[in-house]
């Protein structure tokens, strides 16, 4: 919609175009000098725009809250690319191939390279261990369970997305911790000859623990949006499947999970972006070691995201350019995860509305 | 004969053929029983294991029990029907454990400490033997943060989400929209950093005679960063979801558009916006890395966000979680089972209002 | 291979909601059978009763008895994917799985019940779809998918896709009314083509379809909103629409009402 000329604060909205201040056009009809109103019709002349107004300074101003957000980004990505290069300039080892970190020696030896493997590893094995149960949830809500109940229940899991992850990391520690110890030793004792379950222990603050703590947050986020997914499945297609014979379960498997396949990827994706950027939960259950290792039961694990937590507080100049630096290589991953799972939103999203 | 009924017997049907044998309730209980039992009797006859075992071990037998039994009565297609049944209930199954466990357990550590003296005083002159000391300082922090966070997100989210809806036009707004997008992905530690970098380290020297101060504002600013960008996005879709002939008619009659804008559109959108607000303020007090890095976490009350290290209830409860002292945990659990409690009632009140909305998908 | 299929006094309930009352009819193989009538009055539930598909929605039930051949298809032992596989259906929205291509969507039906052999396969695709009157338009791309297709070739893939699995009866919900009229035509004598091999039951809202289509109709209608649907008069084409027993047929087919 085009802009509309504005009027005077006196003009109600919805009048006949009165205004207090108009110019006779040339050579129209009746001249409307000689009193207020104008003629039946305005006399011909329309307002002229005026220059400064209620319209261009609230136009004026959520423009310049739209480039707000664009100086609030880029200010954010120049000011913490501008801390990390000299940080890893004085970086006396390789950034992104090595291990340990101690950025705050006089000469400095940091790397991202355990970092990012534990970053990587535990969000890949929470993936593993959620995404199954969440489709099978989220199967569950949308063809299996009667609608009395599925509602509630799909309320319950969406509020679980909002539980904060420092009260899931509590919970980790406190009373997970030992389950998962114990589950440890038992794999180690009959499984020790898979490296994943190697090692003499001790187990507990591993790995293992941290990626169950990020898959029960990341459930929620998938199981909402596949379930989303599935019930979006065209009926005439499931009744189509049924209609030649098939069994539930096979109807799933021809009509709705092919549909849904682009969703529940995106779902996937998003609940990665997710456990990639998490920062408590895994500072309070990984053993925070600096070491690339597939062992995943024993003590050690940690993660970008828990260094800077565990770190930010010793740190020098140096050490905190060292820490953004990796914060930022985080929020690149993390990025590539969120840019892709949106763009096949939005590429389904166009599909399904062209088509309805 | 065709010759789909030539190769495949069985897929072609007639009258005669439709009958089948169900499986008797009965059997199905039969064949868990069983496949309790041996699994029992394998994990603990070879010790291999606990009670866990035995259920997991348990779960497996059943399932090919099942196959074997009822694709024997009823056919393969059928057995495989009612194994898939199975595996969806037990993942519901596997899934509500957990939960339900994070539930009780905050129900039942966290009512130890729910008494007046928590909600009333700080951790001012708490040692490690001392079992007293409370929140009242770190709730306060949370209102105040998060408070100050979302007048100054709003406006600015919504004015902007009003700019990239009704006046954005090409590459500005495509630009502007991109990034709000690159921002919803910002790590909530790397916004923490950010803050820490900039405002406290570089900015607030300058107020303070040279010295940086950690400060509730700070925190503030990062949760910010974090409630802007999805404050603008929903703002958007609640913006486009009012129907264009409601603005056309406004404009028809000759109503300006910064006045259709905030006498129409906003307020048929505003139930919408508002569940957006609410949603973003939940997850702000939620939100520990950043205050962890730039608040301070101060032990007493402090009612200036501008000045002096403050607490909130989410770094309370991280601090207390690794505090050596053994009266730390009750507080700490406490301390989350307040946290969850406000979170989820903004939560919960922002879906519900979302439901009675007259705007939807 | 067709088969005769008989409804005797069948009233069909959706928990205590009577949807129809005491339909009886008999339908001789290789016939077509119209069933006509005003919306809402029972006749696609009546369809959907026959191959049980009604009881996709909840608590629905039926009383009276259907049989095809004298085998009651109700009894507590019949197999409903069995059922559906005897009895194949067409909806009124041509609806082939998007995801698949045409190929895929001929033999879903086959590959469901366990068909692996591609020569098998291959076989069934191109026997239903030269059925489906189909064959020589997509013969060369089998591959693409089926969602591409115009409405009226989509809708005689599902065709083909239901005859793929060699029911002894097909049912069809309208099918022709979401297509233009050169494709309704194309469907119509599709019908009289397929009426060799199957039973077939149509229902429509076209009388006119009806009359060109089939040997016997049946009318359905209603009392009033609200009370369940009945069949009010069965019979040859012929004499229903030029000699109707019951007053509420020969309204009905002068369009007094409906």
């Amino acid at each position: 919609m085009g802009e509309h000329p504005s009027r005077s604060e006196n003009a109600s909205a919805g009048g006949r175009g009165v205004t207090r201040r108009h110019s006779p056009a040339a050579g129209t009809g009746v001249s409307p000098g000689s009193y207020d109103e104008p003629p039946f019709g305005g006399g011909g002349a329309l307002p002229k725009k005026a220059r400064f107004s209620m319209e261009s300074g609230f136009r004026g101003l959520s423009v310049a809250a739209g480039a707000m957000v664009l100086v609030i980004i880029v200010a954010i990505a120049v000011f913490l690319i501008s801390k990390a290069l000299p940080a890893i300039n004085a970086d006396t080892e390789n950034f992104l191939t090595f291990k340990q970190w101690f950025p705050n020696e006089t000469s400095p030896k940091f790397g991202i390279a355990a970092l990012a493997f534990g970053t990587v590893l535990t969000s890949v094995i929470a993936l593993i261990v959620a995404v199954p149960i969440a489709l099978g949830i989220a199967l569950f809500l949308s063809h299996y369970a009667p609608k009395r109940l599925a509602t509630p229940l799909g309320f319950i899991i969406d509020l679980l997305a909002a539980v904060p992850s420092v009260v899931f990391g509590l919970w980790g520690r406190d009373v997970l911790m030992e389950p998962v110890r114990n589950f440890s030793a038992w794999l180690n004792e009959y499984f020790n000859w898979i490296p994943l379950f190697g090692g003499d222990g001790p187990f507990g603050r591993s790995i293992l623990l941290g990626s169950l703590v990020l898959a029960i947050m990341v459930l929620p986020i998938v199981t909402s949006l596949s379930r989303e997914v599935f019930q979006q499945t065209p009926g005439m297609n499931e009744e189509a499947a049924l209609a030649l014979g098939a069994t539930k379960w096979e109807m799933i498997r021809t009509a709705v999970l092919p549909y849904g396949k682009p969703g529940v990827v995106a779902a996937v994706m998003l609940g990665l972006g997710r456990a990639l950027g998490e920062t408590i939960a895994l500072a309070l259950t990984l053993g925070v070691v600096f070491t690339i290792s597939f062992n995943i039961i024993e003590n050690g694990g940690n993660s970008i995201a828990a260094n800077i937590a565990n770190s930010f507080g010793e740190a020098n100049a140096t050490g905190r350019g060292a820490l953004i630096a990796s914060g930022l290589v985080l929020f690149a991953i993390t990025l590539v995860v969120n840019m892709a799972a949106r763009a096949i939103i939005y590429r389904r999203r166009e599909f399904r509305d062209s088509a309805a | 004969m065709s010759l789909l009924e030539r190769e495949s017997a069985g897929v072609v049907m007639t009258p005669d053929n439709i009958r089948t044998k169900h499986m008797p309730l009965l059997v199905n209980l039969g064949i868990a029983l069983a496949a309790l039992a041996v699994a029992a009797a394998v994990v603990f006859g070879a010790s291999i294991g606990n009670w866990v075992l035995v259920v997991a071990l348990g779960v497996v037998f059943y399932l090919v029990g099942l196959q074997i039994v009822a694709g024997r009565i009823e056919g393969r297609r059928a057995a495989r029907d009612r194994m898939w049944k199975t595996l969806i209930y037990a993942a519901c199954v596997l899934a509500i454990l957990p939960l339900a466990s994070v539930v009780w357990t905050l129900v039942s550590k966290g009512a130890s400490r729910l008494d007046g003296d928590f909600f009333g005083s700080s951790m001012n002159n708490i040692g490690a033997r001392d079992p007293d000391g409370g929140a009242y300082h770190a709730i306060i922090g949370t209102l105040e943060q998060v408070g100050i966070a979302t007048l100054i997100a709003v406006p600015l989210g919504v004015l902007g989400a009003i700019y990239l809806v009704e006046y954005g036009r090409g590459k500005f707004a495509t630009t502007v929209r991109f990034f709000v997008d690159v921002m919803t992905g910002i790590p909530s530690i790397v916004a923490g950093l950010f803050i820490l970098s900039f405002w406290v380290l570089i900015v607030s020297p300058w107020f303070n005679n040279g010295t940086p101060r950690f400060s509730g504002f700070a925190a503030s600013l990062a949760l910010t960063v974090l409630m802007l960008p999805t404050i603008v996005r929903s703002t958007e879709e609640m913006l486009r979801l009012v129907p264009g002939p409601l603005r056309e008619g406004a404009y028809a009659l000759g109503v300006p558009q910064w006045k259709t804008i905030l006498k129409v559109v906003l307020p048929t959108a505003l139930p919408g916006i508002v569940t957006g607000v609410m949603l973003a303020v939940a997850r702000a007090a939620g939100e520990t890395a950043p205050v962890l890095l730039v608040a301070g976490g101060a032990a007493s009350i402090n009612f200036d966000p501008f000045a002096g290290g403050q607490q909130s209830l989410s770094l309370f409860v991280y601090q207390q979680a690794g505090d050596a002292s053994r009266y730390a945990p009750a507080r700490a659990w406490t301390a989350a089972l307040t946290l969850v409690a406000i979170v989820l009632v903004l939560t919960i009140a922002a879906k519900l209002l979302a439901r009675r909305t007259s705007l939807s998908k | 291979m067709a088969k005769r299929i008989e409804a005797s006094n069948v009233s069909s309930y959706y928990g205590s909601f009577k949807a129809i009352d005491s339909v009886s009819m008999t339908v001789e193989p290789k016939t077509i059978t119209a069933l006509i009538g005003p919306s809402g009055c029972g006749k696609s539930t009546f369809l959907r009763s026959i191959n049980r598909m009604h009881e996709v929605l909840p608590n629905a039930r039926i009383e009276g008895s259907l049989t095809i051949d004298d085998q009651n298809i109700y009894d507590p032992d019949v197999d409903v994917t069995a059922v559906r596989r005897l009895i194949g259906m067409v909806f009124q929205r041509p609806n082939p799985f998007p995801t698949m291509s045409i190929y895929e969507n001929a033999v879903a039906g086959l590959k469901l019940n366990g068909v692996k052999k591609k020569s098998v396969l291959d076989d069934a695709a191109e026997q239903s779809l030269k059925a489906a009157n189909l064959w020589n338009e997509v013969k060369d791309r089998l591959g693409r998918p089926g969602a591409g297709l115009s409405g009226g070739q989509q809708q005689r893939l599902c065709i083909a896709r239901t005859i793929a699995v060699e029911p002894q009866v097909v049912l069809m919900d309208e099918p022709c009314s979401a297509l233009d009229p050169i494709s309704t035509l194309a469907i119509e004598d599709l019908m009289f083509k397929l009426k060799d091999r199957f039973t077939i039951i149509i229902v429509t809202h076209n009388m006119q379809q009806a009359a060109r289509v089939s040997d016997k109709t049946g009318f359905f209608s209603i009392d009033k909103t609200g009370d369940p649907g009945r069949l009010i008069e069965y019979d040859d084409t012929q004499k229903i629409f030029s000699n109707p027993t019951e007053k509420k047929t020969e309204d009905y087919i002068t369009g007094r009402f409906g």
